[in-house]
C-alpha cells in the first residue's frame, strides 16, 4: 500500500469506527456485575475461609495435639500447648490461630492426620480490634460445631480426589 | 377571587417599577431560566457518563442512591459542598479562587446567544458565532491561572498542556466554523439554523461532513475530554491543573467541564444538525406525523446524541500522546480545514444545490 493511499485511508477513521462499534456492541450486552450482598458467586467446596476445629460424632474433639499444623504453618500463626488429660489421652490445652498472621494457605488442614483443623467456606467475619482476630480453641470449636454439616459435605465431595 | 386580586396587585407593583429595574429583573429571570436547567443537566450528565461507560465496560455503574442511582449526583454535590476548601500554603490565594470562577463564567456566558427555538434566545446578536468563539476561548485563562496559582508542579504541567492544546485546536475549530458561516451566509446563530431548513439531508453535517468530524474532534480536545485529556491525565500528572483543589472549588471546575461539553454539543447541533429543525421537514407523511413535536425537543434530542458521543469516545479510545495531539491539530486538521474552506467557498459561489442555492 503506497503512502498516499495509506494517508487517505487514515482520513476515513476506519480503525476508530471499528473501536466505536466494539464498545457499542458491549453497551447492549448484559453486564457481568455481581451485586455482592444480594448476589454471590458460586463457591468451591475447597474454598479456604475461616478455620474451625471439628469433633467426632460422639462429641469428642478430634485434635490430638500432634502439632503438625503448628510445624507446617508458614506464617507461624498457630500456637499449641498440650497436656495429658485425666483419661490418659493427649489433648490441647491451648489452640490459638492468629488470623492477622494467617495467609489462608490451607497447609494446616493438609497436615492434620485426624481432619481436625479445617478451613470452612465462612467468609463473612471481621474484627474491630486485633485481639478479636486471635481465635482460641473455644471459638474454633464453636465454628466447627456450627458448620459441621457443611464441613462434612465438602470433605465428602473432595474425598474421591484424595 | 383572591387569586386574580393577587395577580393584579403584583402586576400593579410591576408597572410601578422603573423601566431600568424591570429590564434587570427580566434579564435575571432569563439567566435563571437557562442556568437552572443547565446545572441540572450537568449533574445528570455526570450520572449518565458513569452509567453509559459502566455499560460499555460490562459494569452497572452507580445504582444504589435512590431508584437506579438517580440521586447519586445530588449525593456527590452534597459531599463536595461539605468538604473543606483547602488552599495550599504557598499558593496565591486570590488567583487560586479566581481560577475556578474564570473557568465557569465563560462556560455559562456563552449560553446567552444560543437559540433554543425561533425567538428563544437571551441576546440575539448579529455576531453570535464570533461571541461564542471569543467567550469559550476565555476558559483557558481559568485553567492557566488555576495551574499557576496552585504552585504545584503537576498543576503547572497540566495547565501548560491544557493551554497549548486548547489554543492549537481553537485554530482548527475556527476554520471549521468559518466554513459553516460561509455556507450559511451569516454569523447569527438563529440564521445559521434557518439556513439549514429542509429535511435532515439539508443539514450542514452532510455537505460539510469532514468539517463536521473535525469540528467535533476539535471540540473534544477543546473540552479536555478523553482521548485528549492529557491536561488531566490521571496516570501521568495526577489530575492536572485542578490537583490542588478540593471541595466546592473542585466542584466548580467539574461543573465547568461538563457545562462546556453540553455547550459544545449544543453548538454542534445548531451549526451542523439543524438545531431545533425537525429532521422530517418537507417529507410528505412523516412531517405531519411529527409536526406536534416542539423545536426545543428536537434540539434536546440532538444534544443528547452528541453528549452520548462524548461518553462513547471516552469509553473507547486510549489517551493520545502529547506530541500526537499537537501533530493531529497542526499537521492534519488545519490543512484539511483550509482545503475544505476553499471547496465550500467555490460551492457557495457556484450555488451548488441544494445546500448552497
Amino acid at each position: 500500500m503506497s503512502a498516499a493511499v495509506k494517508y487517505l485511508r487514515s482520513l476515513l477513521l476506519l480503525e476508530l469506527l471499528a473501536g466505536l462499534a466494539l464498545t457499542l456492541k458491549h453497551f447492549f450486552r448484559p453486564s457481568i456485575t455481581i451485586q455482592f450482598p444480594e448476589e454471590q458467586t458460586p463457591m468451591s467446596n475447597r474454598f479456604r475461609g475461616l478455620h474451625a476445629l471439628r469433633r467426632y460424632p460422639n462429641g469428642e474433639e478430634r485434635c490430638i495435639a500432634c502439632k503438625l499444623c503448628e510445624a507446617v504453618c508458614p506464617a507461624l500463626a498457630i500456637t499449641i500447648e498440650s497436656e495429658e488429660r485425666d483419661d490418659g489421652t493427649r489433648r490441647t490445652s491451648r489452640y490459638d490461630i492468629d488470623l492477622s498472621k494467617c495467609i489462608y494457605c490451607g497447609y494446616c488442614e493438609e497436615a492434620c492426620p485426624v481432619d481436625s483443623i479445617v478451613m470452612t467456606r465462612e467468609i463473612q467475619y471481621h474484627a474491630e480490634e486485633r485481639s478479636e482476630l486471635l481465635y482460641d480453641k473455644a471459638k474454633l470449636l464453636a465454628q466447627g460445631d456450627a458448620l459441621e454439616e457443611q464441613i462434612a459435605a465438602d470433605r465428602a465431595l473432595d474425598a474421591p480426589y484424595r | 377571587m383572591p387569586m386574580n386580586t393577587l395577580i393584579e396587585t403584583v402586576l400593579g407593583y410591576w408597572q410601578w417599577l422603573p423601566v431600568a429595574v424591570q429590564t434587570v429583573v427580566v434579564i435575571l429571570a432569563q439567566i435563571v431560566a437557562i442556568i437552572a436547567p443547565l446545572m441540572l443537566s450537568v449533574a445528570y450528565y455526570t450520572y449518565m457518563e458513569r452509567r453509559v461507560i459502566g455499560r460499555m465496560q460490562a459494569r452497572i455503574g452507580p445504582n444504589r442512591v435512590g431508584y437506579f442511582g438517580l440521586l447519586q449526583p445530588i449525593a456527590d454535590g452534597v459531599k463536595l459542598l461539605m468538604k473543606e476548601v483547602l488552599v495550599p500554603i504557598k499558593a496565591n490565594p486570590i488567583l487560586f479562587y479566581l481560577g475556578p470562577v474564570l473557568t465557569i463564567a465563560p462556560a455559562m456566558a456563552a449560553w446567552a446567544v444560543v437559540p433554543f427555538q425561533p425567538g428563544w434566545v437571551v441576546a440575539d446578536i448579529n455576531l453570535g458565532l464570533l461571541y461564542v468563539l471569543a467567550i469559550t476561548s476565555m476558559g483557558v485563562y481559568g485553567v492557566i491561572i488555576a495551574g499557576w496559582a496552585s504552585n504545584s508542579r503537576y498543576a503547572f504541567l497540566g495547565a501548560m498542556r491544557s493551554a497549548a492544546q486548547i489554543i492549537s485546536y481553537e485554530i482548527a475549530m475556527g476554520f471549521a466554523l468559518i466554513s459553516v458561516l460561509i455556507a450559511a451566509g451569516s454569523i447569527n446563530l438563529t440564521e445559521i439554523v434557518m439556513a439549514q431548513q429542509g429535511s435532515a439531508a439539508h443539514w450542514f453535517a452532510l455537505p460539510l461532513l469532514p468539517i463536521f468530524v473535525i469540528y467535533f474532534i476539535s471540540a473534544v480536545a477543546e473540552t479536555n475530554r478523553a482521548p485528549f485529556d492529557v491536561a488531566e491525565g490521571e496516570s501521568e500528572i495526577v489530575a492536572g491543573f485542578h490537583v490542588e483543589y478540593s471541595g466546592m472549588t473542585f466542584a466548580v471546575f467539574f461543573l465547568a467541564e461538563y457545562a462546556n461539553m453540553i455547550l459544545i454539543c449544543t453548538l454542534t447541533s445548531l451549526m451542523f444538525l439543524g438545531g431545533w429543525l425537525s429532521p422530517f421537514e418537507g417529507i410528505p407523511v412523516l412531517e405531519g406525523l411529527f409536526s406536534w413535536v416542539p423545536g426545543i425537543i428536537w434540539l434536546a434530542g440532538k444534544i443528547f446524541v452528541m453528549a452520548f458521543m462524548f461518553l462513547w469516545f471516552r469509553a473507547t479510545f486510549p489517551r493520545y500522546r502529547y506530541d500526537q495531539i499537537m501533530r493531529l491539530g497542526w499537521k492534519v486538521f488545519i490543512p484539511i480545514t483550509i482545503v475544505w474552506l476553499a471547496l465550500v467557498g467555490a460551492a457557495v459561489v457556484a450555488e451548488l444545490p441544494w445546500w448552497f442555492d
